[in-house]
């Protein structure tokens, strides 16, 4: 319960990091890196998700046996 | 108190996303992905318990488990694809959502034949 509620507050902790570090970036002059930045706070995020995501179709699958 | 911890986090959910969005919007639309993963992973378990009681008495009534199990099937399906289609809809993609939804409804069609050709047995004996 705590664990999967973790996950939201995890998913906006790199939403706001990335956020700031891409307004860093962008006004050093590096807008590129703050791209890489967008971009690896994004799969980051997407990988939890779409384990979460297996992890509810597992159990509507076996609740509702869809096999 | 299940429901104050679904609705606690649906607002905290809600507030952050809020946050998120302005600055990165598609991390906001998977945070609120995780958000309905989350509530729906802590109802599912109660689901699980009514889908026991139903069988129970359909087994009771002496219903056919293949048609129970069909109607299972039908609701897992509409659940899941309710689920997707609403996410691609929040992400302002209504077309997708669409499509997934015609799709389910494809698969219900499917799974439903068998159903519906049994109903048509059962009028065609009842017809001299």
């Amino acid at each position: 319960m705590g664990n999967s509620v973790d996950i939201i507050f995890k998913i906006a902790g790199v939403g706001i990091l990335v956020a700031v570090l891409n307004t860093i970036l962008k006004h050093a002059g590096k807008e590129e890196q703050g791209q890489l930045v967008a971009l690896a706070g994004l799969a980051i995020v997407f990988i939890w998700v779409i384990q979460l995501l297996a992890d509810l179709f597992d159990q509507v699958k076996s609740v509702f046996k869809l096999f | 108190m299940d429901v104050l911890q679904i609705v606690a986090i649906g607002l905290i959910a809600t507030v952050l996303v809020v946050v998120v969005k302005s600055q990165k919007p598609e991390l906001a639309l998977l945070l609120s992905v995780a958000a309905g993963v989350i509530i729906f992973l802590l109802v599912l378990g109660k689901i699980g318990s009514i889908m026991d009681i139903i069988k129970d008495l359909a087994a009771r009534a002496g219903i056919n488990m293949v048609y129970l199990g069909s109607i299972l099937k039908i609701i897992g399906i509409a659940y899941i694809a309710e689920f997707g289609a609403q996410i691609c809809r929040d992400a302002g993609e209504g077309a997708v959502a669409t499509k997934i939804e015609f799709a389910s409804k494809i698969l219900i069609m499917v799974l439903a034949v068998p159903i519906v050709v049994a109903v048509l047995q059962a009028l065609l004996k009842l017809v001299p």
